[in-house]
């Protein structure tokens, strides 16, 4: 509580992969650390802390975010969908699967951000927005493809390390071409 | 980080009363910066008043066929508007230019235009900084200051604005319209921000508490034959080291209307009046073009790191004119 009496603390409810949780946290709590610390869902990875690095992505109203940047009490009654959500029970989701298949990780601590920001580049491609790579942004022109160039783009907000680059774009490829568009 | 009071806002007059009342609160939109900034602790409010569930987050034809674009408009849906891929183009380009797409489906178009300098002084509470802490100095103007301004500047403040956003609405010119205790005002966005001068911590000519509730674009049929364009030290996901909003129109083989914004050059974005001036009526040519160029960069005041970005601006207004003329009607 502040000097003067406000709260600085507050009981909010999360709704993270179809679950309810409501906890009591000071309202510096990022949703990260909350995902993390409160509610053990290690998934989503604190690796910049600062907005920078993507290894925190996680959907919010099926939109990529940036857990770290993101208090957790702005993000009450907002559905919420982690790395823990993206699997169908054991069903693989076809772009875990791509990633597996096409090796799109090494030591995975940038994976979970990078399948929650591929999910969001082929909802947002699926709706029709154009990206910085894409030629002419009118809407009148002719859909742009999920090229590799498009892809890079609208995934540069996930970093690796490890350099894992090349297969994790051969992963988002081939989910955009495979027959049936995929939406999380 | 300083503990603080969080507000959800349900309603314009609710909200700025609430930072009437507590002038240490700040409005929260993304929180892409906000939040940022008081991780580093150079923003400490007392409360936060969430935006988010305000009703300014519409894209709207306004009655003289404009566009008004509610404050709290995320940067994508923004750059994903029909009406703003067809008739400004330019701004599609410029605000998918910025971030990530995390961050842009985040940030809002008030919080946009509010964004402080990257300045690693800045950002730095270690550091002296006039713009944070007036009258500390500014180690930029001696330091390292190669991704800093070449106009406008002071030796008090040698910063500049990070947004590509505000670059295209400079360029098209957009009023801001905000609302405070004594009800609803407007600032040409031309008049929005402030000169550098020996005040660089005072930044907009908002009065305090104001918040912004939308962007207004005029109509401007040149508009739709525009294209931003952005130089930076990676290929993607950097700010820019110089970038450029160009219109142009030919008519007769002659310049019928132009526009000229620059970003990354100044605290502000940056319209190139002495250029556009220059080039209205004449034979639009690469000579024309670096004329133009010439024109505004007199006023140069490049630091030794960055005297770079003159050629840089002049051969990016040169490339992207030249482009832009060969594929326009004549």
């Amino acid at each position: 509580m502040a000097p003067d009496g406000t709260p600085t603390s507050s009981t909010i409810t999360l709704h993270v992969n179809g679950d309810k949780h409501t906890l009591p946290l000071d309202h510096r709590t990022t949703l990260l650390d909350a995902l993390r610390e409160r509610l053990d869902l290690t998934g989503a990875k604190k690796g910049c802390d600062q907005g920078q690095c993507g290894a925190c992505t996680v959907l919010l109203d099926e939109r990529r975010t940036l857990s770290c940047l993101q208090l957790a009490v702005a993000a009450e009654g907002r559905d919420i969908t982690t790395i823990e959500g993206v699997a169908d029970g054991d069903e693989l989701h076809p772009v875990q699967q791509a990633f597996i298949e096409l090796d799109g990780y090494q030591c995975g601590y940038c994976t979970p951000g990078q399948i929650c920001s591929a999910l969001g580049v082929l909802r947002e491609h699926a709706a029709g927005w154009p990206s910085a790579a894409t030629e002419d942004v009118r809407p009148q022109a002719a859909p742009t493809p999920l090229t590799p160039q498009e892809i890079r783009e609208r995934m540069s907000g996930n970093l690796c390390r490890c350099g894992a680059y090349t297969s994790i774009v051969a992963a988002v490829e081939h989910v955009a071409q495979s027959t049936k568009e995929p939406m999380a | 980080m300083r503990e603080f009071g969080y507000h959800r806002a349900t309603d314009v007059p609710g909200a700025v009363a609430v930072l009437a009342a507590d002038p240490e609160a700040r409005y929260l939109g993304g929180g892409t910066n906000l939040v940022d900034l008081m991780k580093a602790g150079v923003e400490r409010p007392r409360r936060l008043i969430d935006l988010r569930a305000l009703p300014l987050d519409r894209i709207e034809r306004t009655h003289d066929g404009g566009l008004r674009i509610g404050a709290t408009v995320t940067n994508s849906d923004l750059a994903a508007h029909p009406d703003v891929r067809r008739d400004y183009p330019a701004l599609t380009q410029a605000v998918l230019a910025g971030a990530s797409g995390q961050l842009r489906n985040m940030a809002t178009v008030g919080g946009n235009l509010l964004q402080r300098t990257r300045c690693a002084y800045f950002t730095d509470i270690t550091k002296p900084c006039n713009k944070r802490t007036p009258g500390s100095g500014c180690p930029a103007v001696t330091g390292e200051h190669h991704n800093h301004a070449i106009l406008g500047a002071s030796t008090a403040c040698v910063a500049v604005h990070p947004s590509d956003m505000a670059v295209a609405l400079t360029a098209f010119d957009a009023v801001v319209h905000f609302t405070t205790a004594d009800g609803e005002a407007e600032l040409a966005l031309d008049d929005f921000y402030r000169p550098v001068g020996d005040t660089p911590h005072l930044e907009t000519a908002l009065p305090p508490g104001a918040l912004i509730t939308a962007v207004t674009l005029p109509p401007t049929p040149v508009a739709a034959l525009s294209r931003y364009r952005k130089v930076r030290e990676r290929a993607s996901y950097a700010f820019a080291i110089g970038s450029l909003c160009a219109a142009l129109d030919i008519h007769d083989h002659v310049v019928r209307d132009v526009r000229l914004a620059f970003g990354a050059v100044a605290s502000r974005p940056w319209r190139a009046h002495a250029a556009e001036r220059t080039l209205l009526g004449a034979r639009p040519s690469p000579a024309t073009f670096a004329a133009a160029a010439d024109a505004e960069l007199t006023v140069a005041r490049p630091l030794p790191h960055n005297a770079y970005k003159v050629p840089l601006i002049r051969n990016l207004l040169v490339a992207l004119l030249t482009e832009l003329s060969e594929e326009t009607p004549k």
